[in-house]
C-alpha cells in the first residue's frame, strides 16, 4: 500500500495556497504510507536558470555550499534549492562532485524542487514547510515499502529527468530487465528500486519525442505490473492505471484544479469539493493536463 | 472523546451524529448497540468525508442516511438495515452484506457488494471494476455501467446494469444472474448470453421493482448472461488437470 496525491492549479488566484492544500492531503495520507514520504512543487523560476535540488546529510551547512559556489541557495532542512545558470550546471554538478561528496543532487529542473525523507508524511511535509511553497501543481506520495528498502533514497517522488517527476502505487514486475534496457539507451538510475525504472522509462520515452501523453501510452504496453501513476513535467500532469486497476485512485476537478488522491478521503479537504466533478479514473486510460493546451 | 448524539426534537427517534466531531469507531459502536426494540430508528450522519467502514457490522432493522461521501466498506456485513448514501462511495460498499438496502446516490468504487449473501443494493451512478464479485444472493442494480470482472465467481443473487458491462463480465460464474441494458465489452470464461425467457423478465422486473425503477426503462432492452456450466462441473475428460 502507498498513497499518492497530485494537484494541478487552474486558477493562479489557488497558486499561493498549493503547499498547504496538499500538505493537507499528504498528512490524510499517511495511514497509506507511514514509512517515507516525499512531493515534487512546480514553483516559480527565472530565465536562463536551473534549480537543482540538492540532499545532504542532518545538519550540512547548504548556505557555505552555496557561498563556496558562488550561486543562489534556499536551504529547507536536509535539503537545498540552488539556482545557477543554465549554462552552468554541468560545472556546477562537477564541483559539487569533487568539493562536496557527500552531497546528492535529486533533482533538476526550471520550475521543480523536489523533498523526500524518511519518516511519517506529516513530519516530513512539516520539515520542509510545504504549507509555505506555491507553485502551479505539486505532487506526493507517502511510502509503504515493498521491492526496496525504506530509505530516503526509496521514496518518492523520482526524477529522471529535467523537471519531471514520478510517483508510484503499486510493483512492477519486469523493471529488471527494463532497467537494463533503459541503462544501455544511456539512461542513469541511481537505485535499486522498481518505480525509478518506471520513471526513467518515462524520460527515455520523451527523449525519443512522445509527449508525456504518448509516454504514458506507450508504458502500457512495456510495463508490467501493479500500479497507478501520478506524473509531473514542467507544464504538464498525468495519471495512468494498469490495465487492472490494482491500486485505487479518485479525482476531483473543478474550474480551480484538478486534485488525484489514493482516496476520496485526501480530497476532502479541498476547496469546492462538494461541487467537484469527482471519478475514478478508468484502468488503461491515460488522464493528462497540460497548462500549455 | 465521547459520541456527541442529538436526539432531534421534531422527529420521533431521529439521532445525528457529526463525524468531524465523534469517530467512526463511536458511531458504529452505538449502532451495535442497538436492541431489537430499539426506537432510535433514523440516523443521520453528517460530514463523513470519505471516512472508512462507516455503519458496517449493522444488525439492526433501522434506517441511516450518510450526507456526502464514504471510503472503504460502508454498511459492509449489513443484515437488515436501510443506508443511504448521499454521494459517492469508497472500495467495498455492501462487502458481506446479509440483507437489508443500501442505496449510493452517487458512484461506487471497486468491489461493490463483494461477496454479498442478501439484500438489495442500488447504485445511482456508475459501479467500477469487480462490482458484485463472488456474489452469493445479493440483488444489485447499477443505474450507470460497471468495470470490468464485474459477478466474477458469482454463485447466486442477480446484477442488473442499466448501462454497460467492462471486459470479462460474468467470468468463471456459477449462478448468479446477468442482466446488461447497454454493451458488453467482453464475457469472461464459461459466461455466455442465455435467451430472455417470460421467467426472467419477471425477475429482472421484481428487482427493477425493488429498486423503484420499474416502468422507467424498457425490459426488452435487456439481454440475460448466465453461465455455460462447463467450469464448475467434474468433467472426465478434464480429469488429467485436477
Amino acid at each position: 500500500m502507498c498513497g499518492i496525491v497530485g494537484l494541478f492549479i487552474k486558477d493562479p488566484k489557488l497558486e499561493p495556497q498549493l503547499g498547504a492544500l496538499l500538505a493537507e492531503m499528504l498528512d490524510v495520507m499517511c495511514s497509506r504510507g507511514p514509512d517515507s514520504a516525499g512531493f515534487a512543487v512546480y514553483g516559480s523560476g527565472k530565465d536562463g536558470t536551473v534549480k537543482l535540488t540538492l540532499r545532504g546529510p542532518a545538519g550540512t551547512d547548504f548556505a557555505a555550499i552555496g557561498a563556496a559556489l558562488g550561486h543562489e541557495v534556499t536551504p529547507r532542512d536536509t535539503h537545498a534549492v540552488l539556482t545557477v545558470p543554465a549554462a552552468a550546471e554541468a560545472d556546477v554538478r562537477t564541483a559539487l562532485k569533487s568539493r562536496f561528496p557527500a552531497i546528492d543532487v535529486i533533482s533538476t529542473g526550471a520550475r521543480m524542487e523536489l523533498y523526500k525523507e524518511v519518516g511519517l508524511p506529516a513530519d516530513v511535509a512539516k520539515r520542509f514547510k510545504l504549507e509555505t511553497m506555491s507553485g502551479t501543481h505539486a505532487i506526493g506520495h507517502t511510502r509503504m515499502a515493498t521491492e526496496s528498502a525504506v530509505t530516503t533514497d526509496g521514496a518518492h517522488p523520482f526524477s529522471t529527468g529535467s523537471d519531471q517527476c514520478l510517483v508510484h502505487n503499486g510493483s512492477l514486475s519486469n523493471h529488471a530487465g527494463l532497467r537494463r534496457r533503459l541503462e544501455r539507451e544511456g539512461l542513469h538510475l541511481a537505485t535499486e528500486n522498481d518505480s525509478e525504472v518506471a520513471a526513467a522509462y518515462l524520460t527515455y520515452r520523451m527523449r525519443e519525442g512522445d509527449t508525456l501523453g504518448e509516454a504514458l501510452e506507450h508504458s502500457l504496453g512495456d510495463l508490467d505490473g501493479f500500479y497507478t501513476f501520478v506524473v509531473g513535467t514542467e507544464s504538464g500532469f498525468g495519471v495512468l492505471r494498469d490495465p487492472i486497476a490494482c491500486k485505487p485512485a479518485v479525482m476531483a476537478e473543478t474550474d480551480q484544479y484538478v486534485a488525484f488522491g489514493s482516496e476520496y478521503r485526501a480530497l476532502a479537504g479541498l476547496p469546492g469539493i462538494e461541487n467537484a466533478r469527482v471519478f475514478e479514473p478508468e484502468p488503461a486510460k491515460v488522464y493528462f493536463w497540460d497548462r500549455a493546451a | 472523546m465521547t459520541l456527541s448524539v442529538k436526539p432531534a426534537g421534531d422527529a420521533a427517534g431521529l439521532q445525528l451524529v457529526d463525524l468531524s466531531t465523534s469517530s467512526v469507531r463511536e458511531l458504529n459502536a452505538a449502532l451495535h448497540a442497538l436492541g431489537p426494540d430499539t426506537n432510535q430508528t433514523f440516523w443521520k450522519v453528517a460530514h463523513p468525508n470519505g471516512r472508512h467502514a462507516i455503519a458496517a457490522g449493522l444488525d439492526a432493522a433501522i434506517d441511516i442516511e450518510i450526507d456526502g461521501p464514504v471510503g472503504y466498506y460502508c454498511a459492509g456485513m449489513n443484515k437488515r438495515g436501510r443506508v443511504v448514501i448521499n454521494g459517492n462511495a469508497g472500495v467495498g460498499v455492501g462487502e458481506n452484506m446479509m440483507s437489508g438496502f443500501i442505496h449510493v446516490k452517487g458512484d461506487a468504487s471497486q468491489s461493490a457488494g463483494a461477496t454479498a449473501h442478501g439484500g438489495l443494493l442500488v447504485i445511482d451512478g456508475n459501479a467500477s471494476a469487480r462490482c458484485g464479485i463472488s456474489m452469493k444472493g445479493i440483488d444489485i442494480v447499477v443505474k450507470g455501467s460497471v468495470g470490468h470482472l464485474s459477478a466474477f465467481m458469482g454463485q447466486a443473487g442477480s446484477l442488473v446494469v442499466l448501462g454497460d458491462a467492462g471486459e470479462a463480465l460474468g467470468d468463471s460464474l456459477y449462478e448468479a444472474k446477468l442482466f446488461v441494458r447497454g454493451k458488453v465489452a467482453g464475457l469472461g470464461a464459461d459466461c455466455i448470453e442465455k435467451k430472455m425467457r417470460d421467467e426472467h423478465k419477471a425477475l429482472l422486473a421484481s428487482k427493477l421493482d425493488a429498486a423503484g425503477i420499474l416502468g422507467e426503462v424498457d425490459i426488452g432492452e435487456f439481454r440475460r448472461y448466465g453461465s455455460a456450466r462447463t467450469l464448475y462441473h467434474f468433467h472426465v475428460d478434464n480429469v488429467s488437470s485436477y
